[in-house]
């Protein structure tokens, strides 16, 4: 699993970090989202995917 | 004149059922013609992908101080959706700056590391209820107190004067329930509050948002006092109501509430779902259409003003399975009770903190908790922009 994030559409919701926070964070300065771990490991690859379906700006994609 | 037009917002056969038009019209009319308080006309979306759509294209916004948008309220001016409140909402690169600027101090992180506060402060509301004895009113000893500390906390304002800010916040959000007097003169009120506490700050700055946002410079005196308003409203209000909604939702089924007393692990997609599952949020979430443009297979033309009905949106069986169904394990859960698109609500990390932590404390608290009366008597809070309970009385 690849993942991807797109820091322009980001609203910093901040659902993706409350889900998977080993794999993204938010930037103290902006609130805007950082991929800390583009290729997740299997533990969490259920709560990326959760994210990315839940991301209300649609800001996060997937790719095998 | 168009005495036919359905009236907006819909009444609800009870406080927790949603009105029978979102079904009707997300089937047939998925761009309904709708009339308002003010008795002006607008477009009602009720389909997830159309709500989706509008809410998350830039170029629509809540700019409805524009020649020919509707009014919203029943008033002429004043409140949240009010002409002056639109003028002053930044759309566009200025939004993003702001939202930016003012994000920073609502990311996950931040809220989950106040999470031990808001659970000892939820022990304590719990404490006086208890010392007080069944039966309670929830949303007085609970759901209120909870979410307006949090927000004094944050925004470094005295939470002893929570009851100025109840008032000031249901006159903004009035739709209908208090004069333009005296909207005018809340927020005047307000204002000058929050004015003089900025002041305040400058002199003698804390550790909060606003001693920050003032020492920090980049938001003009007028943008600091709209912001602190807007948050301090949206922070105490939508997040109160949605406690006393929650408890209601799950204790009038009971069965809900004794699956979470087994599994507690299910406290956050149990929130997600009451969040999605909520009959009374209001009004919805109103654009200003500046450009012809094409949602589903209607055109919308340039100078209507279109309601997103989140809450519609939220039972549509084409993003959802067995929608009419509360299912405590539904995920994912992509319910737009946040909206969706740019201007997505900015507490939305604190509103999930608030309300998990508030359920967990509930659950572990007061196991036997239950509803005193029926749930088709709960009282609607009336006449406001966001819908909330007047009263959730409980025993334990």
């Amino acid at each position: 699993m690849k993942v991807g994030v797109d820091r322009e559409k980001c609203c910093g919701a901040g659902q993706c970090v409350l889900l998977a926070p080993a794999v993204f964070d938010q930037g103290e300065d902006d609130g805007i989202v950082l991929l800390l771990r583009p290729e997740p490991g299997e533990p969490d690859r259920a709560a990326v995917a959760e994210a990315a379906a839940v991301c209300p700006t649609g800001a996060i994609s997937i790719s095998r | 004149m168009d005495a036919d037009l359905p009236e907006y917002p819909f009444t609800q056969p009870t406080a927790l059922e949603p009105p029978p038009e979102w079904e009707d019209l997300r089937d047939r009319c998925p761009v309904a013609d709708i009339r308002l308080a003010s008795g002006d006309r607008a477009l009602l979306l009720t389909r997830h992908a159309d709500v989706r759509q509008v809410l998350g294209d830039p170029r629509f916004t809540r700019q409805l101080d524009a020649d020919g948008a509707a009014r919203v309220t029943a008033q002429e001016s004043g409140g949240v959706f009010g002409s002056e409140q639109s003028a002053m909402t930044p759309t566009g690169e200025a939004h993003q700056q702001w939202r930016r600027l003012v994000g920073r101090y609502f990311t996950a992180r931040r809220m989950t590391a106040m999470q031990p506060r808001m659970a000892a402060m939820a022990g304590s509301l719990i404490d006086g209820l208890v010392a007080g004895g069944p039966p309670a009113d929830l949303v007085k000893g609970f759901a209120f107190p909870l979410p307006v500390w949090v927000i004094c906390d944050l925004l470094g304002v005295p939470d002893s004067d929570r009851d100025r800010f109840s008032h000031w916040s249901d006159t903004m959000l009035s739709l209908t329930r208090y004069t333009q007097d005296e909207i005018d003169a809340a927020q005047l009120e307000f204002g000058e509050y929050l004015w003089a506490h900025i002041e305040a700050k400058r002199a003698g700055p804390g550790d909060d948002l606003i001693s920050d946002l003032t020492a920090g410079g980049e938001l003009s005196p007028i943008e600091l006092i709209g912001t602190a308003q807007g948050l301090l409203i949206a922070g105490h209000e939508t997040t109160a109501n949605m406690i006393g909604k929650m408890v209601a939702m799950l204790l009038a089924d009971r069965s809900r509430w004794e699956r979470l007393l087994a599994e507690p692990a299910l406290v956050r997609t149990a929130v997600e779902e009451v969040l999605r599952f909520d009959a009374n949020p209001g009004f919805g979430m109103p654009r200003y259409i500046t450009e012809d443009t094409v949602v589903g297979d209607v055109k919308l033309t340039a100078g209507s003003t279109v309601i997103s009905s989140m809450a519609a949106a939220n039972r549509d069986a084409t993003a959802f399975e067995r929608p009419a169904e509360m299912d405590l394990t539904r995920t994912p859960n992509p319910h737009l009770a946040f909206g969706a698109g740019p201007h997505s609500c900015i507490g939305q990390a604190l509103a999930r903190t608030e309300l998990q932590t508030a359920l967990t404390v509930l659950l572990d608290r007061l196991p036997g908790l239950r509803l005193a009366g029926p749930a088709a008597d709960l009282p609607r809070r009336e006449g406001l922009i966001i819908g909330g309970l007047e009263r959730v009385v409980v025993t334990w």
